[in-house]
């Protein structure tokens, strides 16, 4: 049933060759990395395949942001709390996968906990040796904790600014509760080391490439299931909510159930990337609940143009890439070069590239059109529309 | 006092405060079925404040509100209200700027609220005529795809009292409707209402005495959240005491 609703009755020309592009980038990438000598002009270095995959779980990011806030104007300053609450999900498996290979070869407890001279394996940690455990923790607990958050918050009406400050005082608190070693997580350090995952070696080309592919399916899965929400009638209703939430109320709807519903979504999407996000890099630690990687988040999604589908996902790629550049050749300037792109583009370009690609088309075909009409009229003689303007 | 049965809407003894400020302050008005009512007052009167008091975004510290003789409204919250059907429109207009005219008003019409309902379900032709319908009442067809962004300020008023006629309700609200808007505008807005109070109950909170005439019907004064003066326009505008409240003293 779900398969169905997510492809009768199509999706936009434009979703789908996004999707397209999406998938053939899961294959062509691997593909030249894998098949291609290290010689030959068009192979792709595995650190780039790492980098790229990354970039995609950024983008499935930057888009599960773009359902609250584009569509439904929910602007979350937390969202990097789901994507590290499904990365650490994510770590606790891989960590169970090393098995005896720790540096204390303790066959039970992962090294941190050994260091700690803890004696068991705590509870919240039982489980997670099984990959099917792991993953339905990477969409319950991000999912869980945006239900509950927004049960409460939008309950009791906190909305605009205030809400965006007790999203970004929730990541922060789970930053400095991640951080204790008594937590469990690892503390300071987080989860690392890891070896392998799913029984492939986690280093291996062949790994990376099928994380790359991975990620890109997820994305491509994101833009779909996003894409019919936001087309559903429900997907007005978002909007709705976003331009006047008092009116929906007096239609006799329930805003907060609404916001609810994409809040809780929008958290599972996040999780499912910081999962796939944990592997590629190696590493999970507690900075990544950091207010700044949420704020970060915002900025890719208001500089590709929120409220677009392709807008996250370009704006998290560019500013991802350019990142990367910046930090080579310039590394002191790219915070000042992230907020002056920030400042510019709220500025001259308040939809974002993509939103302003898409005003530019839309009135282009709007002037074709009332050119046809303009004939017609002269054709036709026909009485002037009536109408008080 | 008139047999609650027969009433609409049926306030009694309301009273509210904000900080001690009497907004409403032993309210009593009866609206029978069917019956197009004028509330006019100066500002602070209270006017708002009781249309929030009857679609529950306030509630009353003292007295009783009851919708259509039976239903205590005291007891629902926003959405309950208006599903129990009272529309209500807003004095500032309040459309969805981003949708179409016509999406507005698919999401005005009566039918599920439910949020897993709106995700999966499809319109049927049965809306698609009440849309049409709708449109020729509010003089919008020919707007009908266009974003709600794009109409002009009187073209917004009518969109959103056409969204009030979507729901289908028993009682409409309607807040300031021709502020601001043009001369030939207020009277077709007039004449629209006239044309909706055929078949359900209006009360309307206006300030342009001109647009009160037009509507002809029984007009209850407000003055310091209680009723000042009720009857018809000529009575109630040579009643010195509302003469007084408007003119100061």
């Amino acid at each position: 049933m779900i398969s169905r609703y997510l492809f009768e009755n199509g999706l936009s020309p434009r979703i789908l060759a996004l999707v397209a592009v999406i998938l053939a980038a899961a294959i062509i990438l691997p593909a030249l990395n894998l098949a291609l000598p290290e010689s030959h002009p068009l192979h792709v270095p595995t650190y780039m395949i790492s980098l790229i995959g990354k970039y995609l779980t950024y983008a499935l990011l930057a888009l599960s942001l773009d359902l609250v806030w584009g569509f439904c104007g929910i602007l979350s300053l937390g969202h990097g709390a789901f994507f590290a609450l499904g990365g650490y999900a994510m770590g606790m498996y891989l960590m169970r996968q090393i098995g005896p290979r720790g540096v204390y070869g303790n066959p039970l407890l992962p090294d941190f906990m050994v260091f700690l001279n803890w004696k068991e394996l705590p509870w919240y940690w039982s489980g997670f040796d099984q990959f099917w455990f792991a993953a339905l923790m990477i969409v319950a607990v991000p999912g869980a904790l945006a239900f509950v958050f927004g049960w409460f918050a939008f309950r009791s009406r906190v909305t605009g600014v205030y809400l965006s400050i007790i999203t970004q005082a929730m990541t922060f608190a789970l930053m400095l509760a991640f951080f204790r070693n008594d937590m469990g997580f690892g503390g300071n350090n987080g989860l690392t080391d890891f070896k392998d995952i799913l029984g492939f070696d986690i280093q291996a080309d062949t790994t990376r490439a099928g994380l790359l592919a991975a990620s890109a399916v997820a994305l491509a899965l994101g833009v779909i299931v996003t894409a019919r929400i936001t087309g559903s009638s429900f997907g007005k209703l978002l909007i709705a909510v976003r331009d006047a939430e008092s009116r929906t109320r007096f239609l006799g709807y329930r805003p907060e159930m609404v916001k609810l519903f994409a809040f809780t979504t929008s958290a599972v999407m996040a999780g499912v990337a910081g999962a796939l996000y944990v592997p590629q890099v190696g590493i999970i630690n507690p900075g990544e609940f950091a207010p700044a990687n949420s704020i970060e988040v915002v900025v890719w999604t208001a500089i590709g143009g929120r409220g677009t589908i392709i807008g996250p996902i370009v704006g998290a790629l560019l500013v991802n890439a350019g990142k990367s550049w910046f930090t080579g050749a310039l590394p002191e300037l790219w915070l000042f070069a992230l907020g002056g792109l920030f400042v510019l583009v709220t500025l001259f370009l308040p939809k974002g590239i993509v939103g302003t690609l898409q005003e530019i088309a839309a009135s282009a075909s709007e002037r074709r059109k009332a050119r046809k009409a303009d004939a017609e009229a002269v054709d036709g003689e026909q009485a002037s529309p009536v109408g008080a303007e | 006092m008139t047999n609650r049965a027969d009433t609409i809407l049926y306030l009694d003894g309301v009273s509210v405060a904000f900080d001690g400020f009497k907004a409403i302050n032993n309210l009593s008005l009866v609206l029978k079925k069917g019956e197009m009512r004028a509330i006019i007052g100066p500002n602070g009167a209270g006017k708002t404040t009781m249309m929030d008091i009857v679609t529950g975004k306030t509630r009353p510290d003292d007295g009783s509100v009851y919708f259509d003789g039976t239903v205590d409204l005291t007891t629902h919250d926003e959405a309950e209200i208006a599903i129990l059907g009272i529309g209500r429109k807003f004095q500032k207009p309040t459309v969805f700027e981003s949708l179409t005219v016509e999406d507005n008003l698919a999401l005005a019409l009566s039918g599920s609220r439910r949020v897993f309902d709106k995700l999966f379900r499809k319109a049927g032709t049965e809306k698609d005529r009440r849309i049409r319908e709708i449109l020729e009442t509010i003089r919008l067809t020919h707007r009908r795809d266009w974003l709600a962004a794009r109409l002009s300020h009187g073209q917004k008023q009518w969109l959103e009292i056409g969204m009030l006629l979507g729901q289908d309700p028993k009682l409409l609200l309607v807040d300031e409707p021709v502020a601001g808007m043009t001369d030939a505008e207020t009277e077709e807005t007039a004449r629209l209402l006239r044309e909706i109070s055929a078949s359900h109950s209006v009360i309307v909170v206006e300030h342009d005495m001109h647009f009160v005439r037009e509507l002809g019907v029984k007009v209850t004064c407000l003055h310091e959240g209680s009723v000042l003066s009720e009857g018809s326009l000529d009575h109630v505008s040579s009643d010195p005491r509302v003469v007084e409240v408007y003119l100061g003293r």
